[in-house]
């Protein structure tokens, strides 16, 4: 697939020495990067707060100086993230870790919080799929691994073009058999 | 590309204190000049009667029914005669040429809180933008540092204005502005704008970096006015003519005073709309502007003349 | 409903459809005002940005905004758009600034250059506003929105022929933060609202790799006050349907293949986007306005210079280019249809008919 313009660049997460607060949304095998970053920064790793989408894993175990806060879901470890990010100060690291489809997601939210992308780290861990929003119905597909897809919201397939949007924090999915209707190419993995 | 111009007309000139002086500028065909942006300046044309100087200056308060513009000179002993002139000999009902406001120190319209800061005559945008903000009922504080209550223009009125957002550091009662301890409680998405004296400038963004800020949240006014230096030789190589740049112009007003056309914008190297190929340097480029990175002005192919200079005999520019 | 549907208006303004029995053409003065894009007989993409001064008397460019004779059968097209998808109107909360700008500026235009059918008159703050061939009459207070039916740029931009888009000015990029966007060539202002300059284009194939949108970038952020810019862009739609929205995508691709030899001439159309930038003044935003104008290919074709070259782009468009704007299903086509009316003769350089 050709470079996406619009689509963010996600690095190696690396610990920002000046800053006073840093707050982690991770999920999954996500852990491992944060486990990474922090795990020789031990003031950093005391101004730190984990917010860890899915059971703990054995990278908690490079976390000891950190408060790791796990919650039950994705959605409700974004609920904690909203918060943590409401009341945050400036001068405070935002860093994410996890699969393709988690980082549109809270990137998204770290975004609608005024944080500068420049300010934003994230590391890809995990599963490649994406986040992809139907055009036509703008329904939003959690984790999409192959194009075409039949959209689960309005049925319609799928080419998820290459176009990503922050804000929504989303690939565009568009109809591919628009100008041949039945005729489809064959699926590939993203 | 030039600047649309307006003719306008002195029609107040007030001492605000004793080194700053406040005009107010109406068009002078008596229509309303365009509202503007806090944060943007104008270029005035200066005709002394020998030459003509062009600064820029920012414009104080917006009006958003717009009509007339203000803007407040502070009279500096560097000058190269445009700020003595308005101070000694411009008079009421006088006229001045002035270009379309232009801005290069915008109000960042989605941050949730703004931190002002203002030294001395950079009060000029920052109080601009207050009101802005202020009018569009948006959180900000701001912070003013004056050497002594005498010098600063504008206290009263932004007491009035602001009262308890107004935090306000007299040099002569041993007040400092310490923006370390104004940074660390300020909600994430807070932006902070700077415009003072090019040290106190520095400081407070490194200090605001230090605390661990990014840099898309840090504003400054980076405006340089062209300073003098020593005289030298300009070559034009592709209109083929000379002239010498004098000790109080710029490469720019030295180019327009033997009417050749070159492109520019901000006339404070900000904009970047006058970047000009050097052919030859026999001496040193002296850049001034804030736009060229480090690695450009050690290339030496490009400099920005509205404020840079040569030291040395002769610059030759691709013009 | 905001406009009264039956309500009698200047017999200048074409009553006409962009739907359902897509009854659209142009008069005959219509097409000799047509802003066609080429101005040789081949096209690659460039920035071709130039001053939006005004151009002769009666062209497309005459005045800053374009008032033509689809003016209120466009206004109906787009009601209707709205009604069916809000979405197409998006402003974040940060460009109520602009939005008043706006406001302003087509107002201004509209009133001072076509007295006959808009009257704006102001006081202080209170303003009223006359829009004839619409039959509105709207007193309220500038900088006031709750005197306002809408927002005040989807006030005017319902009273406005063309798309527009408010720039926020930030971080050295421009922000597409607002816009009401209803007559676009497969680009989504749902999907797009809040990218940057460069994230927006990303879709836009070859220009990248030119840094066209880096220098046009740079160009534009520096945009003054006064100096409006404008730039000519292309594209074909089958039927004259204004609203080729990604959104509806699954509905109107199809029309793409129901081009035949028999029917080009009526069913395709050259699609020519006026695109025109302007700075406001209150919020140092940038509108984007595009203006989108259609010929069918029987009347580009009744000026001999246009059939030539129209014909010689459109064979010759790289095919990275064509499969961009949309055009495989149909090119060969409209080519093929195209060649009868080019008899090789040179063509005259620049735009205009010989």
């Amino acid at each position: 697939m050709s470079e996406v313009k619009s689509r963010p660049k996600w690095g190696r997460l690396a610990v920002v020495p000046e800053a006073a607060a840093h707050l982690v949304c991770a999920e999954g095998v996500g852990l491992d990067a944060v486990a990474e970053a922090f795990g020789d920064h031990d003031a950093a790793q005391a101004a730190a707060t984990v917010l860890l989408a899915g059971p703990t894993t054995a990278a908690q175990a490079g976390l000891t100086g950190t408060r790791v806060l796990s919650h039950p879901s994705r959605a409700t470890a974004f609920t904690a993230f909203h918060a943590h990010l409401d009341r945050a100060k400036m001068g405070t690291a935002i860093y994410l870790a996890g699969s393709e489809s988690f980082l549109n997601a809270a990137s998204a939210i770290a975004e609608a919080h005024g944080v500068v992308r420049e300010a934003l780290q994230g590391e890809h861990r995990g599963a490649r799929t994406r986040r992809v929003q139907c055009v036509h119905c703008k329904g939003i597909m959690e984790a999409v691994a192959v194009s075409p897809i039949v959209c689960s919201h309005c049925g319609v397939h799928l080419m998820v073009r290459d176009h990503y949007s922050r804000r929504l924090g989303a690939f565009m999915g568009v109809v591919v058999d628009a100008e041949a209707p039945g005729v489809l190419p064959q699926a590939l993995r993203l | 590309m030039r600047a649309l111009q307006y003719t306008v007309r002195v029609s107040e000139a007030e001492a605000v204190t004793p080194r700053v002086r406040r005009l107010r500028l109406v068009a002078a065909d008596g229509t309303a000049l365009p509202p503007v942006s806090a944060g943007a300046h104008t270029v005035v044309s200066i005709d002394t009667g020998e030459r003509v100087i062009r600064n820029a200056y920012s414009l104080t308060a917006p009006s958003l029914s717009g009509g007339a513009y203000e803007i407040a000179v502070l009279r500096t002993p560097e000058s190269r005669g445009g700020s003595a002139f308005i101070h000694e000999r411009l008079r009421e009902g006088d006229s001045l040429t002035l270009s379309a406001p232009a801005n290069f120190f915008p109000v960042n319209r989605r941050a949730r809180h703004h931190v002002l800061v203002a030294g001395g005559i950079g009060i000029t945008p920052i109080a601009a933008m207050a009101e802005e903000i202020f009018r569009l009922g948006a959180s900000f504080e701001l912070h003013y540092a004056v050497r002594s209550a005498h010098d600063g223009a504008f206290c009263r009125e932004l007491a009035a204005r602001f009262g308890g957002r107004l935090h306000l550091y007299c040099g002569e009662r041993q007040e400092r502005l310490q923006v370390q301890a104004v940074l660390p409680n300020q909600p994430l998405g807070t932006h902070l704008y700077v415009c003072g004296p090019e040290r106190m400038i520095e400081a407070v963004l490194a200090d605001a970096r230090a605390a661990g800020w990014p840099n898309a949240n840090l504003h400054a006014e980076r405006f340089v006015a062209p300073a003098g230096g020593e005289p030298f030789s300009l070559f034009l190589r592709r209109s083929q003519r000379s002239v010498t740049v004098g000790a109080d112009e710029s490469v720019l007003e030295a180019i327009e005073r033997i009417g050749v056309e070159a492109p520019h914008l901000c006339r404070g190297g900000a904009c970047g709309e006058c970047i000009t190929a050097v052919s030859h340097a026999d001496g040193t480029l002296d850049h001034r502007d804030h736009f060229l990175s480090a690695a450009e002005r050690d290339a030496g192919e490009h400099v920005m003349i509205c404020v840079s200079r040569l030291k040395g005999r002769e610059l030759v520019l691709d013009l | 409903m905001f406009l009264d549907l039956e309500r009698p208006t200047d017999a200048f303004f074409r009553t006409e459809t962009f739907r359902d029995d897509y009854s659209f053409a142009n008069s005959e003065a219509a097409i000799r005002r047509f802003p066609f894009p080429f101005d040789r007989d081949a096209y690659m993409y460039a920035v071709n940005i130039e001053q939006h001064m005004p151009g002769p008397a009666k062209s497309a460019t005459e005045f800053p905004i374009d008032i033509d004779e689809h003016y209120v059968a466009e206004m109906i097209d787009r009601e209707k758009v709205l009604a069916e998808d809000p979405l197409r109107c998006q402003s974040l909360p940060h460009m109520i600034t602009a939005e008043w700008d706006l406001l302003e500026l087509l107002m201004t235009a509209m009133a001072r250059d076509y007295p006959a059918w808009f009257s704006l008159t102001c006081d202080g703050d209170r303003w009223h506003w006359i829009n004839r061939p619409l039959g509105l009459d709207q007193r309220f207070t500038f900088g006031d929105t709750a005197t306002l039916p809408f927002g005040p740029m989807e006030y005017i931009t319902r009273q406005c022929q063309g798309d527009f888009c408010l720039l926020d000015q930030r971080q050295d990029n421009l922000w597409m933060d607002a816009g009401l966007v209803t007559t676009q060539a497969d680009w989504s202002l749902d999907f797009d609202l809040g990218m940057n300059f460069i994230e927006w284009h990303g879709p836009v194939p070859l220009a990248h790799e030119m840094g066209v949108f880096e220098r046009a970038l740079k160009f534009l952020l520096n945009l003054q006050l006064g100096r409006p810019i404008r730039r000519l862009n292309w594209t074909m739609t089958v039927n004259p349907r204004l609203d080729t929205s990604p959104e509806n995508y699954h509905r109107w691709g199809i029309d793409r293949t129901t081009v035949t030899p028999e029917n080009v001439g009526d069913k395709v159309h050259l699609r020519v986007e006026l695109q025109a930038l302007w700075r406001l003044p209150r919020s140092n935003a940038i509108v984007f306005s595009i203006r989108c104008y259609l010929i069918k290919m029987r009347e580009v074709v009744s000026v001999p210079k246009w059939a030539r070259r129209l014909h010689r782009v459109l064979r010759d468009l790289p095919e990275e280019l064509a499969d961009y704007k949309g055009l495989t299903n149909y090119r060969a086509t409209t080519v093929d249809w195209l060649s009868r009316h080019d008899d090789g003769a040179p063509t005259s350089p620049g735009f205009t008919p010989d």
